[in-house]
């Protein structure tokens, strides 16, 4: 391979992660807050089609944005009143949110199915550094969305470490109990993350839909929410890893894409598995090299009420 | 001010366990009415399509029945892994690898006695369907690996691999380049009702039903399973092999979901064949959700199911996009979710004095 | 007694009441909890809250913390009407609560805790300048505490500590305990009783929830004594003394089970060399372990909860493996034996978690029953169970060993605690063990039913079983047990005949105080 092609690739894994890395810690927040939200499949989709949906009507892709981000959070909020306010299962409540998302993505995208995104981000033109050879290409010609992502990232590291409102959010996702007993409202903790967790994820599915593949395709995610939640268990709950680990598999995406074109024969279908099945390899080591509950909050899943005896 | 406020009931309701699924139905119609309002369909007409062709006629209901086999099948199968709260989310996968093993007999045996090829047929989709679930179990039982996204993950590489199949080494040359096998020989045809598409699946449902009921409730086995899915402390303390027991639970409900599979492509298909099933593994869970665990209340909801999605393609002539079941579906689960908590609490009108 | 329902004029009659409680209600399901209470803590008081288990002392407090919410009552601080909706009010009227699990992150440090939730830092945390202010609090009330050290590497007596540091830190002036030595060596009970004497000096008011008489006496200014929900009588106590108090908290002679009796000699069961065992997370939890249980004896040990008690009663019983060492039972090594052949060579157990591990939650009386025998041929026709004999045989149970159930087919998680313990305690018994291994057979249960599950215990004693009892209250190790093992860090460090020794030994003991002359 030469050099040109692998700069090439280089700069489609950090695309091709871009996605995942938004979702994958949109759902970490949530989880630090104990709620585990299993619908980020049906998030993203949501996102992607109001994003892509909004953006062709209007014509601004920053509207399509907002739209994610709203049809995101609108219905992780669903999630968060059946999860905490009414104590449902959160595993099933999540997979009926994926169902869900599924579904109203897919009837609102009726009529947009197979069309192409007319009003795309364009590649910033970072002066200096993008004039750096090899360097240049793979990290500094990049959308907007593509730096967005890592500052969001990043930001979740500061915010959950070494700010109180992580300790706080923290608190509620380990043991509700102290957190109540210090006078923190854990629902409204809760709330706020697990919507705040969406509207990521919708981030993430407008990615996809404006920039990544730039049309509308029914259940157009095609599981990437699934591997930002075993993401998670990846990064163990860290933000920093989690940057690390959406590059990765990023990078397995990408390289899925490039196989053939570098004269390896391979039957398409065998690369299009490719990615889930890192996914289970690196999950499957992940957690036989830790424990699986290692670094996972402690009340992750579990519904909190003060008055339970 | 009179407040609203949620109290702990000192028993479960039963009457709150049988109203809240049925309200949790009616309420998400309630809601698929507005949506589709706002939508600017009209709700009465696309409701009416959707009974009519679901429930309308002997046809449509044959064809709810058809639809709603897999369900129940694949619900059972899901039931029994959910009993141990092993969430196999991967019934969709283990249903494409028992038809991809199922059709895989019947392609290769072509032209054996029925007799001989049907029960081979379902070994095979079984034990494929097993492998599938086997898998997830096995990481569950040494290691622990979250079993959620490991069967998640499989469905895709098996959807992947029967992909693979039909447009590729399995494809019929006669196809017209439709990523189908060739048809299996009428031995490798499960027997039908009549004219109807309703086939012996139904009955197998029904066997299945009654075994698990009698497994669960009466036997060692059925027993163990009980303790393990509430706690496996007591399981340990009890002395039973919680290990093998998930590896077990495991294998048996992705093998039942195999044979879903195998009587889809026995059944109705008559052929191995692209998306092969329009999502039976995830409404399925619903399915299990909604009727409590219960096998029989399986086979009841399983059926209201099968009417959805009947429903769901008769009104796409309509011009409704079949994705409305999945809205219905994903807002049933979430009144039932939602009702599920006045089990356990009620809701009281508290009068606060004034301060 | 005279029980002056309130206690005007006794302590300052210029002073008005820091907590004045009127007329509070509060019910749970099935039970009354507090009953029209009234209840006052004055300045600078040290006032024990007195009461049995189950006597509703824990949930007036949760109501005076903000944690519950009562049915109607009023509550006053410093004679202002409030309501509180939250724990959050109530901090911020200087109320603040210790429970008996402690509400503390494991995965923060000291000063985390202490700070978290405060609202005094904004934004950014300076973890240097928190665990200096963490560090000022502590010296200033002699509480001894690494302020960068994590919550999970604490003993329970330090993360007391925090819990304490984290109401000074909120300058509260109340500060209500709940049952707080439960979970202290005797030694550590000391430093608390300074600690709370030094913020009583300071004007600060403490509330002791307890039902041990020993301290009240020891450390208490006023005593309210509550019996099933209702406030029975109150003095200051100068006025009382401890049959008195006996006398208000269970309004009946209490009669201990006769334990003592002439020692006899059975021969020895079971004998342990050299057991070593791991914990959950892989640490050595039981060490070197050695010991001879003989029939007819009750050998208790004694420890702070958490040196391997657990883990070696598992280990005994067949739930945890044996890293090395022996287990020989009547000469026999078994210690590669599963539970179920335990079960069938008469080594029966009692868990410490009755819920979970014990009992299935959710799953019927019916069911519960036969959890340690569900295998047995005598309960199937063929290849399924046989309801009818199920039933009998709960029915059995139930009936001798007095489980008061309203419905054999509801789940067990609508049982008290003490028919919970019957429940389990009868199943075991039942099976007619030969040695009957029982971990915190009474906690949380209240005297009537403690002292039932010790008549069970002796009974069985005296059939000639072979009893190791795991105990946290060495009062009652006295009355009960024939020897006591001291666990400390895994290993038994001394194992003595209860006639021959005393609470102050095994307390040091149990600390891991050097011995001498070993």
């Amino acid at each position: 391979m030469d050099i040109t092609a692998l700069s090439a690739l280089l700069a489609a894994t950090i695309i091709a992660g871009t996605p995942i890395l938004f979702a994958a810690t949109g759902e970490l927040l949530a989880e630090r807050s104990g709620i585990l939200n299993l619908g980020v499949e049906g998030m993203m989709l949501v996102g992607a089609a109001f994003g892509f949906i909004s953006t062709v009507n209007t014509g601004n892709h920053w509207l399509g944005i907002l739209a994610a981000l709203a049809g995101g959070g609108f219905i992780a909020s669903i999630h968060a009143l059946v999860t905490i306010t009414l104590r449902g299962n959160q595993v099933v409540s999540g997979l009926a949110l994926t169902i869900f998302g599924s579904g109203l993505s897919g009837f609102l995208g009726k009529n947009y199915q197979g069309a192409p995104m007319p009003y795309q981000f364009k590649p910033l033109n970072i002066p200096v550094l993008g004039d750096i050879p090899f360097l240049g290409p793979v990290f500094f010609h990049h959308d907007a969305m593509v730096y967005l992502c890592i500052i969001i990232a990043t930001a979740m590291w500061y915010l959950l470490y070494k700010t109180m409102w992580g300790l706080t959010i923290r608190s509620v996702g380990e043991n509700p109990q102290a957190a109540d007993a210090v006078g923190i409202n854990v629902a409204r903790v809760r709330y706020f993350c697990t919507i705040a967790g969406g509207m990521m994820a919708g981030l993430g599915g407008a990615y996809i839909s404006l920039v990544y593949a730039p049309t509308w395709q029914e259940n157009m995610t095609a599981g990437r929410g699934w591997i930002a939640v075993a993401l998670v268990i990846f990064a163990l709950w860290n933000p920093t890893r989690a940057i690390l680990g959406a590059y990765l598999f990023g990078g397995v995406e990408a390289l899925t894409f490039r196989l053939q074109t570098m004269g390896i024969n391979i039957s398409s279908f065998f690369l299009a598995m490719f990615p889930y099945i890192v996914t289970i390899l690196v999950l499957v080591l992940v957690t036989i090299r830790r424990r699986q509950d290692a670094g996972a909050p402690e009340a992750l899943g579990l519904a909190y009420d003060r008055e339970e005896r | 001010m009179p407040k609203l406020k949620l109290i702990k009931r000192e028993n479960e309701s039963t009457m709150a366990r049988l109203v809240v699924p049925v309200l949790s139905i009616i309420m998400a119609f309630g809601c698929g009415w507005i949506f589709l309002a706002l939508s600017g369909y009209y709700p009465e007409v696309v409701f009416t399509k959707m009974f009519n062709g679901a429930l309308g006629s002997p046809y449509a209901i044959s064809e709810t029945i058809v639809k709603a086999v897999p369900l129940m099948i694949t619900g059972l199968a899901i039931s029994l892994a959910f009993k141990m709260k092993l969430w196999n989310i991967g019934a969709e996968g283990q249903i494409y690898m028992g038809a991809f093993a199922a059709s895989g007999i019947a392609l290769a045996l072509g032209n054996g006695s029925p007799y001989i090829l049907i029960p081979l047929m379902m070994i095979a989709g079984f034990a494929a369907g097993a492998l599938w679930g086997l898998i997830p179990g096995l990481l569950k039982a040494y290691w622990q690996v979250n079993e959620t996204i490991i069967t998640l993950m499989l469905n895709y590489i098996a959807i992947y691999w029967v992909d693979y199949l039909v447009f590729g080494p399995w494809k019929d040359p006669n196809s017209m380049g439709f990523p189908l096998t060739p048809i299996f020989s009428p031995a490798a045809q499960l027997p039908t009702w009549g004219d109807s598409r309703v086939h012996l699946g139904l009955v197998l449902a029904g066997i299945i039903a009654i075994s698990f009921y009698l497994i669960v409730q009466y036997t060692r086995w059925g027993y163990e399973v009980r303790v393990i899915g509430e706690s496996s402390q007591a399981a340990r303390y009890a002395g039973m092999n919680v290990a093998r027991n998930i590896m077990l639970v495991m294998l048996i409900s992705g093998g039942i979901a195999g044979i879903a599979g195998m009587v889809e492509v026995a059944g109705i298909t008559h052929r191995l064949q692209q998306g092969l099933s329009p999502g039976y593994g995830y409404t399925a869970i619903i399915v299990t959700w909604l009727a409590r665990l219960n096998p029989f209340v399986i086979i009841i909801v399983a059926f209201l199911f099968g009417a959805l999605l009947v429903g769901g393609f008769a009104v796409q002539i309509v011009g409704v996009s079949f994705s409305i079941t999945q809205i219905l579906q994903g807002t049933i689960l979430f009144f039932l979710l939602a009702g599920e908590i006045f089990l356990r609490y009620k809701l009281v009108l508290v009068r606060e004095e004034a301060d | 007694m005279k029980a002056a329902l309130y206690h005007e004029g006794v302590v300052n009659l210029k002073q008005i009441p820091v907590i004045e409680m009127k007329g509070i209600n509060k019910r749970f399901p099935g039970v009354i909890a507090n009953d029209n209470i009234s209840f006052r803590v004055y300045p600078g008081e040290i006032h024990a809250l007195l009461g049995e288990n189950g006597a509703g002392k824990s949930t007036l407090m949760s109501i005076l913390a903000g944690l519950y919410r009562p049915d109607s009552g009023t509550i006053k601080v410093q004679g202002k009407v409030v309501r509180f909706h939250s724990p959050r009010q109530a901090l911020e009227e200087g109320i603040g609560m210790i429970y008996q699990h402690f509400r503390l992150v494991n995965n923060f440090t000291v000063a985390e805790n202490v700070v978290l939730g405060s609202g005094n830092i904004n934004w950014s945390i300076n973890h240097e300048l928190i665990e200096k202010e963490t560090q000022r609090i502590s010296q200033n009330y002699g509480l001894k505490i690494n302020p960068a050290a994590r919550v999970h590497q604490l003993s329970l007596g330090e993360q007391q500590r925090v819990e304490i540091l984290k109401m000074l830190y909120r300058g509260c002036d109340i500060l209500i305990m709940d049952e707080p030595t439960t979970v202290l060596t005797p030694g550590e009970v000391k430093e608390l009783f300074q600690v709370l004497r030094m913020m009583s000096r300071q004007g600060k008011s403490v509330v002791l929830i307890t039902h041990k008489l020993n301290e009240v006496m020891e450390i208490a200014d006023y005593v309210t004594v509550l019996r099933r929900g209702r406030v029975v009588g109150d003095d200051r106590i100068e006025n009382l003394d401890e049959g008195l108090l006996t006398r208000m908290m269970v309004a009946r002679e209490v009669i201990h089970s006769q334990a003592r009796r002439d020692k006899q000699d059975g021969s020895m069961i079971l004998n342990i060399n050299n057991l070593e065992v791991k914990g959950d997370r892989g640490n050595t939890a039981v060490n070197n372990v050695s010991f001879d249980l003989h029939q007819g004896e009750i050998l208790a040990i004694a420890g702070v909860a958490g040196n391997g008690q657990k883990e070696l009663v598992e280990a005994l019983a067949g739930l945890r493996g044996v890293v090395s060492g022996s287990v020989k039972y009547e000469g026999e090594e078994i210690k590669n034996h599963n539970v179920k052949s335990r079960i069938a060579s008469g080594i029966n157990m009692v868990p410490e978690d009755r819920i979970g591990m014990g009992l299935v939650p959710n799953l019927s009386v019916i069911d519960n029953s036969i959890l340690r025998s569900y295998y047995k041929e005598e309960f199937y026709s063929g290849w399924l169970l046989n309801y009818k004999r199920v039933r009998s045989y709960t029915d059995r149970i139930i009936k001798e060993y007095d489980v008061f159930i309203s419905d054999s087919r509801h789940p067990i998680n609508y049982l008290s605690g003490g028919n919970l313990q019957k429940l389990l305690l009868g199943r075991e018994i039942d099976q007619g063990p030969r040695v009957l291994l029982a971990a915190y057979p009474v906690r949380g249960l209240d005297v009537a039913a403690a002292e039932g599950v010790y008549d069970l215990l002796l009974k069985e004693r005296d059939k000639g079983t072979a009893i190791l009892l795991v105990l946290e209250d060495l009062d009652d190790i006295f009355r009960i047990a024939d020897r006591v093992a001291v666990m400390y860090q895994g290993c038994i460090r001394k194992i003595l005949d209860v006639e021959k020794t005393s609470i102050d030994e095994i307390g040091s003991i149990m600390v891991g105080a050097e011995l001498t002359g070993v």
